[in-house]
């Protein structure tokens, strides 16, 4: 400390004052969390770039080596043999919210690990919209990304129909919180920051292969009908058909009522397990200082 | 409840009162049956060794972890059941550094300001006013990853004045800083005691920061031993010093609690 001396001048610090939080209040706090996940984005360049190098890779050298051994039927959304790119990019939207759920969840368990975490839970805001604004933030930051790689991929020729990047945005928000909330619920349950190769592991890969994402579903049943079930039971199977059809105007309602179901569940999961009265954290956590 | 030294509070609200809270983190006691309370305008030290239950304590009272037994009120707002209201009225020094290293001084604040509904102009005026609060201009937009321990710290007391709190927590907020550092902090935080009328729990283990006339709160493996004015504590332990009296209360042979009544 370069001048421990105390300065003269001490501001003002009047008590506290009373009274409910209005809707001002709690606008203020949301932006005040979805600056913070911007800014923290826009310090990791290497998370952005990363974000985008995978599902490019994918876009780039997977689904040009693919295109020509498998091939996609007239399957709706589609009324006309599309080109694999085509078919796999709802797929690569969706594999972005997902590593971006993830990511978002990891934060947390650094954040936790860090004591950044504290900050966010003190404050005298309901945990409940806490959690909300988090995952509201973490959805922002996912969805830009998301569009950058539209971007780079509509030059690369894969193009939708010009309103599906408008209609594909309530689909992507929906997807994307469920995702993050996932992320949030599995973030309660880690207790280091090491354990997250298993998410990898147990959740991101299978998550990710086990859906239409890369291959229609009715080539998985022909493959093997145990694991078209496990691609039935996998809520990203829903998140990439209602990113597929809303690219095209069209609502998959089985998709979405899933969507929206998983979501609830899983924010509620989160929820319940950072509420201090009854969460996983009280249980799994110590102190963490030296007092 | 009775307050942790002076009693002098009378029948206004306690600033803090903790009433029989005992915790555990499964079969493992961190704290049983503490009970005191802290005055407003008053500086309190929590001390206690390492694994005390200080840090617990500072968990319960900040609501991070709910309180299963007994209570916490902060100016008579239970942390259980109305914890917004509660954490309206605290300020909180973590023991782990808290600030995002990533991000610069005035986003940290910014942040902090947002989840306490505090926006825009106001939120400005605020941090440009605490940071000259505690010796810290110039620094606004630099990276907080480029601060020393001590300039952080004074950040994150800045930070937690930043809602204009009535209670201020800190937990060892002097860990692992230099002489100087230390003393600037301690100057700061007791000098906002006396001006603006804050009521400050400062846990520590290091007893030269215990003054004569504040009033302590000890901790041994949980249990409260004492509490009370720093002179009544050294004399109720038999102790010559504060330093004497903390060194025998710590002592896992010592038995009972040294209290003093107003």
């Amino acid at each position: 400390m370069n001048s421990p001396a105390m300065p003269e001048k001490v501001t003002a610090v009047t008590p506290a004052k009373s009274g409910a939080f209005g809707l001002r209040h709690y606008l203020i706090c949301l932006k005040g969390i979805v600056v913070r996940e911007c800014l923290r984005f826009l310090h990791q360049r290497e998370r952005f770039i990363s974000s985008l190098v995978r599902p490019l890779v994918w876009l780039f050298i997977f689904a040009a080596g693919f295109r020509q051994v498998l091939g996609v039927s007239i399957i709706p959304p589609y009324k006309t043999y599309v080109l694999y790119e085509v078919y796999i990019t709802p797929g690569l939207c969706g594999m972005i919210l997902l590593f971006s759920g993830m990511q978002s969840s990891l934060s947390m368990v650094y954040d936790r690990e860090m004591g950044n975490m504290r900050i966010l839970l003190v404050s005298p805001f309901p945990r409940w919209y806490l959690l909300l604004s988090k995952m509201l933030a973490g959805v922002s930051v996912s969805i830009t990304q998301v569009y950058a790689f539209l971007i780079v991929a509509w030059f690369w020729g894969v193009k939708a129909p010009p309103l599906g990047y408008l209609f594909v945005l309530p689909a992507l928000f929906l997807s994307g919180m469920m995702l993050c909330a996932l992320g949030m619920l599995l973030s309660s349950m880690i207790k280091q920051l090491e354990n997250f190769a298993g998410i990898m592991n147990f959740v991101i890969f299978p998550g990710y292969f086990a859906s239409p994402a890369l291959y229609p579903l009715w080539r998985i049943q022909e493959a093997s009908p145990l694991l078209y079930k496990l691609c039935l039971a996998n809520p990203f199977t829903y998140a990439v058909e209602l990113i597929r059809f809303a690219f095209y105007g069209q609502v998959d309602w089985v998709s979405l009522g899933v969507v929206a179901g998983c979501t609830l569940l899983f924010l509620g999961g989160a929820i319940i397990a950072y509420d201090p009265s009854r969460g996983l954290i009280t249980r799994k956590q110590g102190a963490g200082g030296n007092g | 409840m009775q307050h942790a030294g002076t009693g002098k509070a009378g029948d206004e609200v306690a600033a803090l009162d903790v009433a029989g809270v005992s915790h555990s983190y499964g079969p493992k006691r961190a704290l049983n049956d503490v009970s005191f309370s802290i005055a407003p305008a008053t500086f309190t030290a929590l001390l206690g060794l390492n694994g005390a239950g200080k840090t617990t304590l500072f968990s319960l009272i900040s609501h991070l972890y709910d309180t299963r037994r007994g209570s916490i009120r902060i100016f008579g707002h239970d942390v259980s059941r109305a914890s917004g209201e509660a954490l309206r009225r605290v300020g909180i020094v973590f023991q782990a550094r808290t600030l995002d290293l990533d991000l610069s001084v005035y986003q940290n604040l910014s942040y902090h300001a947002s989840l306490h509904g505090i926006g825009g102009h106001e939120a400005r005026q605020r941090i440009e006013a605490l940071i000259e609060t505690v010796g810290m201009q110039g620094r606004l937009h630099d990276k907080a990853r480029s601060l020393s321990g001590g300039q952080m710290r004074r950040i994150e007391i800045a930070r937690a004045l930043l809602h204009r709190p009535s209670l201020l927590l800190l937990d060892e907020a002097t860990v692992g800083l230099d002489i100087q550092s230390r003393a600037g902090i301690l100057a700061t935080i007791r000098k906002l005691v006396e001006t603006e009328g804050i009521g400050v729990l400062w846990a520590t283990h290091l007893i030269d920061e215990v003054d004569d006339g504040d009033h302590v709160v000890v901790l041994r493996q949980g249990d409260l031993v004492a509490k009370g004015k720093v002179a009544d504590v050294v004399k109720a332990s038999g102790a010559g010093s504060i330093g004497e009296a903390f060194s025998r209360l710590s002592r896992s042979e010592a038995a009972g609690i040294a209290e003093i009544s107003p």
